[in-house]
């Protein structure tokens, strides 16, 4: 069957999704920095189901790399995965440069430049999803996660373009808002039990989306209500709050 | 997020510990006492539960199956449903399962749980070929039965009280179909109940229902369903949607009038006499898997399973005691469920002996301990025994009474340091 490429393979989220996908008969494309982190993982999907998983590395900060990344790929995936996540410190990005630009480039610079190239390819076939995996912290700035915040924001904004602009050549782009989810990511955050996902979930939630061609996607579905109240708190009541 | 097991009770504090790599698990032993692994969270009581709690269940990646002999090797975290779901349409089925599928094989192997099966195949250590476990030093030790007997007989029913199983190599069993051509004989007293299981104790399958809120002459009357895999060769087995209790019921639900009409209800439907039907996997093995989160009918204040065994010689005698006390208690129970045992293995904390066992769910009410007091005191009677999966109350005198092999136990969790890093609140109370 047709494959899925999943960027940034190593994280919660990705490895539910490809369970996901895997266990509805999918191939996949499973690409990360460090290939040999996934061996068992890849093992495992191969034994539960029967389907072609193959290992890729890539470096979602070598731009120069991607490329040469997508155009290895002997058969195009039907659908494109963004899950690449980078929290970093807020504290330290703050005054630290690095790390801020750390964050940026790896939720956003880098999946954009990879991004650039599979939706060129997917415009000219007329066929494919491109899903990326945002987050609701995207959805207005705070002071705990404000770095992290914006270039979710900026990405949120790209695949939002992508839609618009591949809608003409039934290319479909799904954006992904996940609020809080229990990974690695969130280890060790005190998170209130009725409004984190586990990864399983999010992962349904993307390939429900993908079933029904759905343009944005809160996961939890409660997230969604959450993000409308704390869009519409004005923003001289919002800067004096601690949320 | 404090956890809590599948009965709701007791409610505890206690921190959850998560590991990716086996280095950060080593860490986790090395830096904490009162340890205790923690699955999918189906044992009953606290018998999972402490202080700090590793979970195994993220834990979940197949390593390997062999198609030639059906050994599959699996990590701790792997739910028996997920070996289903993938090996059925194979044609391989557990060799050994207990009646739900949402058990960790680690938990499986730490409970050496049972099926409708004890009396032919033993318990799930028998299909076990190895398992690895970190013990408390931090060293992993590749565990047999014939290589290092003593850790592979405290480990197996061991209630995770001698490390953290990280991965196990299991058998499976071949099967033609996923349907069980099934028999329910229908009983009217417990002699009747007992003559049935001897007659079908040729069957590989049975277990029974009992109405435990009869009276007198009525006291033991059951429906006693036997089976076996049919050949048709149909393992077109598909994951079931369930459906769910969405909330906890409300206290009063649950009471002697509305189980009284349940099993009236239950046992109306069946035939009279001995009937025939063909039943799937689900529906033999799994009947209560179908809903979800059935435990929350018993509200919010919990509740909890006393699953005692008593010998096979005196068993008639002691059930015949035991159910005219629940009787007259008046404190019914939709599962009760008895069933007859094979012999008893080596391993020194394992429940199953041969005899009688039965296992009945209370809702947790202010005067319950005191009626399981009263029962605790009829099986120590018999020489009977309690089911610590089950447990979250039994007291160490009545505990150390069932399990003979009790001292070797302690003195082999003393001897390697595996006291006090390894506890539960359950070993805690029953002082193992």
């Amino acid at each position: 069957m047709s494959y899925v490429l999943i960027i940034g393979a190593t994280s919660d989220i990705a490895k539910a999704t490809a369970r996901e996908y895997a266990k509805h008969g999918f191939d996949l494309y499973l690409a990360t920095r460090n290939i040999d982190q996934l061996n068992g993982f890849a093992k495992d999907i191969i034994i539960r189901n029967k389907i072609k998983v193959k290992q890729l590395e890539l470096d979602i900060l070598n731009y120069d790399s991607h490329r040469t990344f997508y155009n290895q790929l002997e058969e195009k995936p039907l659908v494109a995965i963004s899950a690449v996540g980078y929290l970093g410190n807020q504290n330290k990005a703050q005054y630290d440069f690095d790390e801020a630009k750390k964050i940026v480039d790896t939720n956003y610079t880098g999946i954009v430049s990879l991004f650039n190239i599979i939706a060129d390819d997917f415009e000219k076939r007329r066929s494919g999803f491109l899903i990326g995996i945002s987050s609701v912290a995207g959805d207005r700035g705070r002071k705990s996660n404000y770095i992290y915040g914006s270039a979710k924001a900026a990405f949120t904004a790209y695949l939002s373009g992508l839609r618009n602009r591949l809608h003409s050549s039934l290319v479909h782009t799904i954006t992904v808002k996940p609020g809080f989810v229990n990974t690695k990511m969130t280890e060790g955050m005190n998170l209130p039990a009725r409004l984190t996902a586990q990864p399983e979930e999010v992962a349904r939630d993307i390939y429900s989306a993908h079933l029904k061609r759905k343009n944005i996607i809160y996961t939890k579905w409660i997230w969604k209500w959450i993000m409308i109240v704390i869009k519409i708190i004005p923003e001289w009541k919002f800067k004096g709050m601690s949320i | 997020m404090s956890l809590t097991s599948w009965g709701m009770y007791p409610k505890t504090k206690n921190t959850v510990l998560k590991f990716d790599k086996e280095k950060t698990l080593k860490k986790i032993i090395n830096d904490h006492n009162e340890i205790i692994p923690y699955g999918n969270g189906r044992s009953y009581g606290d018998s999972a539960l402490s202080a700090n709690i590793v979970n195994v269940k993220s834990k979940n990646y197949f390593l390997d199956f062999d198609e030639e002999n059906g050994l599959l090797h699996v990590e701790a975290g792997v739910l028996l449903s997920e070996i289903l779901e993938i090996f059925v349409p194979k044609g391989w089925f557990l060799k050994v399962t207990p009646g739900s599928k949402f058990v960790t094989v680690g938990g499986a192997i730490a409970s050496d749980v049972h099926g409708k099966n004890h009396h032919i195949e033993g318990c799930f250590s028998e299909c076990i070929k190895e398992f690895r476990i970190m013990l408390a030093d931090g060293d992993i030790i590749i565990c047999s039965k014939n290589e290092t007997p003593e850790l592979f007989q405290a480990t197996c029913g061991g209630m995770g009280l001698t490390g953290i199983i990280l991965s196990a190599k299991i058998y499976l069993k071949k099967i033609k179909s996923q349907y069980i051509d099934q028999i329910t004989i229908k009983t009217k007293n417990l002699k009747e109940t007992f003559e049935a299981f001897e007659k079908y104790s040729h069957m590989p399958y049975s277990v029974a229902w009992i109405d435990c809120l009869t009276k007198d002459d009525n006291i033991g009357k059951c429906l006693l369903t036997v089976g076996k895999f049919r050949d048709d060769g149909n393992l077109d087995y598909k994951k079931r949607k369930q459906l769910a209790v969405p909330f906890n019921f409300p206290n009063f639900i649950l009471n002697s009038w509305t189980v009284r009409a349940f099993n009236m209800l239950y046992y109306g439907k069946a035939k009279n006499g001995v009937s025939k039907q063909t039943v799937d996997i689900e529906t033999f093995f799994y009947p209560l898997d179908s809903v979800r989160c059935w435990n929350r009918i018993y509200g919010k204040n919990g509740f909890t399973q006393y699953q005692f065994i008593l010998p096979k010689d005196v068993s008639y005698e002691g059930l015949k005691e035991i159910l005219t006390v629940i009787s007259n208690s008046r404190k019914g129970s939709f599962l009760a469920v008895l069933k007859l045992y094979g012999k008893a293995n080596d391993n020194w904390l394992s429940f199953p002996i041969e005899g009688y066992s039965l296992a009945l769910d209370f809702k947790i009410d202010k005067d319950l301990f005191s009626l399981l007091d009263t029962l605790d005191e009829i099986v120590v009677k018999y020489k009977g025994r309690i089911y610590l999966t089950k447990d979250a109350r039994v007291s160490k005198n009545t505990f150390e009474k069932g399990y003979p092999h009790i001292e070797t136990f302690r003195k082999y969790r003393k001897d390697n340091k595996m006291h006090k890093k390894f506890q539960s609140y359950q070993s805690e109370r029953v002082g193992i």
